[in-house]
């Protein structure tokens, strides 16, 4: 369950950037998560919800965008999505593959009522 | 309404302080061990049959994580070694800030191999980075062969898988080279050993290829 406190960090994150941007109130926040960071969506969603009751984010929804396990070849070179956890070229049969994206766990965005941008 | 851009990393504050760390270890010259599995997978056992391997070869230093009790704490002193432990009272795994204040109870200069005992857990560890060198995850032979599906973060952040409990391969439902070809197929740099803790089974091939790394 570090959901709690990946959500948490979330709300750290917003609540500087609304410092910065001279406040307002929040309306969504929007994280990518890759679907090998281990976070779950819907926990991190409960916690989110547990955690900004009875604050001024209450109304505040979460967006979460799910980014898919992308692996780069040094083999041959090229790019494929990682299909069922298998860590292999599908194109080269070669196992010497990084993982270039999947692993995302970042607040993206967050979008601000009452705030005319200058 | 307005759209702010930001792009950050959630964890950023905890990376930040983990390479805070690395640069300490890197100052003492401290090769630095993350230990991570499910709980009851041997990681204390693993931990006291390293450190009597070891004895006399090289300083070594032990940093505790548990949920509640220094029963772990209370195993690892007696083997001599500096060892301070962290209750995460309810937390499910370490962050680096928890081992930054750990560390000011130890001295590093001197020490060579400094061992984090993380919390029992295969998912929540994986995704916090502590300054470590490397994350060592042990499987045990108890927990069957399909753990590295099930936990692919945990093995995919891993450069070492210790196989544990390989007394007991007779005994229970785990067939070994599937274990291995799930685990290598997840991650194929995984450098693996077999242990017991049992009957010492391959802690002298395990602690030679740590004492190498120091």
């Amino acid at each position: 369950m570090h959901e709690l406190s990946i959500a948490e960090n979330i709300i750290e994150i917003v609540k500087e950037t609304l410092a910065s941007s001279g406040g307002g109130k929040l309306r969504s926040v929007k994280v990518r998560l890759g679907e090998l960071a281990g976070v779950v969506p819907d926990s991190l969603d409960f916690c989110f919800t547990a955690i900004t009751k009875g604050t001024p984010m209450e109304e505040a929804k979460l967006e979460i965008e799910r980014t898919a396990i992308i692996a780069h070849c040094t083999g041959c070179g090229k790019d494929s999505t990682v299909e069922g956890l298998i860590f292999k070229c599908p194109l080269c049969e070669s196992v010497n593959v990084g993982v270039i994206s999947g692993n995302e766990l970042q607040v993206v965005e967050i979008e601000i009522d009452g705030l005319e941008r200058n | 309404m307005a759209i702010v851009t930001i792009e950050r990393k959630v964890l950023q504050k905890n990376d930040e302080l983990a390479e805070q760390n690395r640069e300490l270890f890197k100052k003492s010259g401290t090769f630095v061990i993350n230990l991570v599995s499910s709980p009851g997978s041997g990681k204390t056992s693993i931990l006291e049959k390293t450190l009597e391997s070891l004895k006399g070869k090289v300083k070594v230093a032990v940093i505790e994580g548990d949920v509640q009790t220094d029963l772990d704490a209370q195993r690892v002193a007696k083997f001599g070694v500096p060892v301070v432990q962290i209750v995460t009272n309810g937390g499910c795994h370490l962050e680096a800030k928890l081992v930054q204040d750990a560390l000011s109870n130890i001295e590093l200069n001197g020490v060579n191999l400094l061992v984090i005992e993380n919390v029992g857990n295969l998912v929540c560890p994986a995704g916090y980075d502590l300054g470590e060198a490397m994350k060592v995850v042990i499987a045990s032979t108890t927990e069957g062969d399909d753990k590295p599906l099930k936990y692919p973060a945990m093995f995919r952040n891993a450069s070492v898988l210790i196989i544990n409990k390989i007394d007991l391969l007779p005994y229970v439902n785990c067939d070994l080279a599937e274990l291995k070809k799930n685990a290598l197929q997840i991650n194929n740099n995984l450098t693996v050993f077999e242990t017991s803790c049992t009957t010492s089974y391959g802690i002298k091939e395990w602690s030679e290829w740590l004492l190498a790394k120091t």
